[in-house]
């Protein structure tokens, strides 16, 4: 069986310690997991300056080449992969079985990833808002005619990872140009994707040690987190909670993205079908991006009726096929939870899952010994539904009326507001909103993002912190 | 191994049943007598309807008995665990790590210091030293490692140095988040060690737990501070913890895993080895206390030698009678070992089938 070792400052090690991650059809195991103690973890760790000064030897424009080229290998070279190597391919092919995700949209991932390491300039650029890197260099600088200074919050960067889709992975790509090592933890479905990152920037010219690589339990990631200068964190919401209180990590729970029409285009609803569909469906409603709410200040139902007679036309179809749009669940137990729960809430009076009747064979269906959730749009009468807002792994969203006035204090913590409306004042009001990560205003996709843009927290900011700065010459003293 | 070898252990195997038949007749007439019976027990016989001391013969007839329920340890009165016969002597009351729950208690007199004192034959001269004083980084309160290992210490002509650690605090810290907090304690335990071993160069022996070990290495060099021996216990430990503690922490420093509890004593631990894998490999302190491995689903069945199934333990001390208790725990059958012709465990970790709802802290 395929074996994945941990990569401890770039050196595999075979743990006695494995975990066997199945297949998510047969259910037979499919790849074998090296999994660190937490105490190796920290060990390794214990020399995290020394680490972070292999990478200040290099310079950021340096670094920003080996991203170009190893995005190259990234996309099309056989890279190594524990004793073997593993073709472009052979990475689409293992992301689907482990995961359940559709083969076409393994490769929209993968071409995220590689987006985001080809375009590492102009992701930076974004980050910084156009500063040049040089500064990271030297310390300190000139940008937007101001004397500047950065310092690094920490020594490396730490990520605790999900399963849910491969894209998330273009997140802590940058830092690596940003010369903070790397200490990763995928998860265990989806080990693949930082693995062939960190090999691509090996054969791109990247020193091996500055990178950490440590499938691990529950108690292995906290000690990552509690190690690492700076972190991200992925999880549900219990997972995030714990760590709430820590500045030093960056947490990436829920998205609870919306799309929301205004007063003045909501009649003209079935001109933006296309994009609400989008923005719930695209990636199988995987990412933390998908809309997960429509919200309109009236003529819901009809909404959430044609939204549901679209959506429920998508079925199952093998893992292989190009038109494939929903991926099964990696673990059927939890789509039957998912379902569960859903339908437990609809147990409260005021909403309906309107796609029950396009569906007769019920939410959860079999295809080819998988398990899928179909597409489910509820129709919620009042913000106050507990199924009014709630985030699931497959295309699910609520469409919930609300009164414009009060809309944007009632959405709550959203990651990304897609707000199709000209109201100046509605879109004050959303720029104004502490609760909104990112702001698409007009018909745009909640998945459609800029990587120049920040995600829930800007990389550059969680690295590196800014000092006053003063420079005068030491001969001007003397004279 | 040779035909003379299998057939000598085979003939020590024979001696271990039989010695294992008398002491288990032994046993129960101490617990079933009325002059010298433990309350409970004596109460049990009179309503199960049958007598155990005629119908103990040996000790597979314990399955008589049916599994022993841990709910009956949990709550008082302490006292109908203690035998007649036990009656004037002091008594001290242990409790189980109380992360579930009302802890179970179990009252001893005696066991704790015997335990120990067998434990004591099985530890290697040259690294745990007659004479060497000792330090003790771990639970102590309501547990009775603490007696058990200060007792060890003094047994082999030691000083017992301690630094506690509350182990139901740490449990809590983890289920509130604290995270930071459970880190701040367990520097504060480790700070306190340090000082100690710093300042008594005659301490040469440690016993502490998994995740201590770890802490205490990343600051020192155990080797350098004169450290031989480290007896290392508490909570579950994998093969890849003491193939690390052995490669990495510990610099050739002797390192001794082993598996025990409130209930059972203590488990000897077959020599690491990285041609086994660093399997754990544990032997009970037989005839006074016994482990089996069985079918989950039919715990009168032993599984085959290596096959996978759930701990059952059975205690047989003039202190206590445990039979057939089915612990929270499971592992593979191991073959009888030339120093230890009984069964053994391998690879002891929590019972799969209870799920992950116990939280292991960092004691």
């Amino acid at each position: 069986m395929l074996h994945i070792p941990i990569l401890r400052k770039g050196r595999p090690y075979v743990s006695l310690t494995v975990n066997r991650t199945p297949h998510h059809r047969t259910r037979e195991p499919f790849v074998e997991i090296s999994q660190a103690n937490s105490g190796l973890v920290r060990r390794d760790l214990l020399d995290a300056e020394a680490t972070w000064r292999i990478l200040q030897g290099f310079r950021c424009e340096e670094l920003v080449k080996m991203s170009q080229r190893a995005a190259e290998y990234f996309k099309d070279d056989d890279l190594p992969l524990g004793d073997a190597t593993q073709s472009p391919e052979d990475y689409v092919k293992s992301i689907s079985a482990t995961t359940g995700l559709p083969h076409v949209m393994v490769r929209k991932n993968m071409m995220k990833i590689y987006g985001v390491m080809a375009e590492i300039e102009s992701v930076l650029s974004g980050l910084t808002r156009g500063m040049d890197l040089s500064v990271l260099d030297e310390g300190y600088g000139v940008a937007g005619g101001h004397n500047v200074s950065f310092f690094p919050r920490g020594y490396n960067l730490g990520a605790v990872l999900p399963n849910n889709s491969p894209g998330v992975h273009s997140l802590w790509i940058p830092a690596i140009v940003m010369k903070s090592p790397l200490v990763l933890k995928p998860g265990s479905a989806e080990p693949w994707s930082p693995y062939r990152v960190i090999q691509a920037f090996i054969k791109a010219g990247c020193p091996p040690e500055v990178f950490g690589y440590y499938p691990t339990d529950h108690g292995g990631a906290g000690t990552i987190l509690q190690s690492c200068g700076r972190s991200m964190l992925f999880g549900d919401v219990g997972a995030v909670k714990s760590w709430k209180n820590d500045p030093r990590i960056e947490l990436h729970g829920p998205g609870y993205s919306k799309v929301i029409l205004g007063e003045d285009c909501v009649d003209d609803y079935e001109r933006y079908l296309d994009v609400i569909i989008h923005s719930i469906a695209e990636n199988s409603g995987r990412s933390c991006i998908n809309a997960s709410g429509v919200w309109a200040p009236r003529r819901g139902r009809e909404i959430a009726e044609a939204l549901a007679a679209r959506l429920a036309q998508i079925q199952p179809k093998p893992a292989d096929d190009p038109e494939a749009k929903i991926a099964p669940f990696a673990d059927p137990r939890v789509a039957e939870r998912i379902s569960r729960m859903i339908d437990g809430g609809l147990n409260e009076p005021g909403a309906v899952d309107v796609t029950a009747q396009y569906r007769p064979g019920g939410r959860v269906a079999q295809f080819e010994g998988c398990t899928y959730l179909l597409p489910t749009i509820l129709h919620c009468d009042s913000v106050e539904h507990g199924l009014a807002n709630k985030e699931f792994l497959f295309p699910f969203a609520s469409v919930v009326e609300h009164p414009q006035a009060s809309m944007v204090d009632a959405i709550g913590p959203t990651l990304v507001v897609t707000a199709i409306t000209s109201n100046e004042h509605l879109k004050q009001q959303l720029l104004a909103s502490p609760h909104v990560g990112r702001l698409n205003l007009g018909p745009i996709p909640t998945m459609k993002i800029g990587w120049d843009q920040p995600h829930e927290g800007n990389l550059f900011e969680h690295l590196y912190a800014r000092r006053a700065f003063q420079q005068q010459s030491a001969e001007l003293v003397h004279h | 191994m040779s035909t003379a070898t299998a057939t000598d252990l085979e003939l020590r195997q024979q001696q271990v049943k039989e010695k294992l038949d008398a002491w288990t007749r032994e046993i129960v007439q101490w617990h079933f007598s009325p002059e010298t019976g433990t309350p409970f027990w004596l109460d049990w016989a009179a309503k199960a309807g049958w007598d155990p001391r005629k119908e103990i013969t040996c000790y597979a007839d314990l399955d008589k008995f049916g599994n022993f329920q841990d709910e009956w340890l949990r709550g008082g009165p302490v006292r109908k665990w203690l035998p007649k016969g036990q009656a004037g002597k002091p008594v001290y009351v242990f409790e189980t790590g109380g992360s579930t729950g009302v802890p179970k208690s179990r009252v001893q007199i005696d066991d704790f210091r015997i335990d120990y004192e067998m434990f004591s034959e099985t530890l290697p001269e040259e690294h745990f030293p007659k004479g060497a004083d000792w330090i003790s980084i771990g639970p102590s309160g309501p547990r009775r490692l603490r007696l058990a290992v200060e007792h060890l210490a003094q047994h082999r002509g030691g000083i017992c140095f301690m630094v506690d650690l509350d182990p139901r605090w740490v449990i809590k810290l983890i289920k509130w988040g604290e995270m930071a907090m459970m880190e701040r304690y367990k520097a504060h335990v480790i700070d306190q060690a340090l000082t100690l071993l710093k300042a008594h160069p005659n301490i040469q022996c440690i016993f502490t737990t998994p995740k201590l070990l770890e802490a205490i290495c990343e600051k020192v060099s155990l080797k350098k501070l004169g450290i031989k021996g480290i007896f290392c216990g508490g909570t579950e430990m994998t093969p890849q913890f003491c193939r690390f503690a052995v490669e990495e922490l510990l610099d050739g420093v002797y390192f001794a895993p082993t598996y025990g509890n409130t209930l059972m004593g203590l488990a000897v631990h077959k020599p690491l080895t990285a041609e086994d894998g660093y399997a754990i490999v544990y032997y009970p302190p037989a005839p006074r206390a016994m482990i089996e491995v069985v079918d989950p689903d039919n715990p009168t069945r032993i599984v085959d030698y290596g096959e996978t199934g759930r701990v059952r333990l059975t205690t047989l001390t003039k202190d206590t009678f445990i039979p057939r208790f089915l612990e929270r725990d499971e592992c593979e059958r191991e073959r009888p070992h030339p120093m230890y012709p009984w069964d053994g465990v391998r690879n002891v970790r929590p019972f799969s089938k209870f799920g992950s709802t116990v939280v292991e802290g960092v004691y």
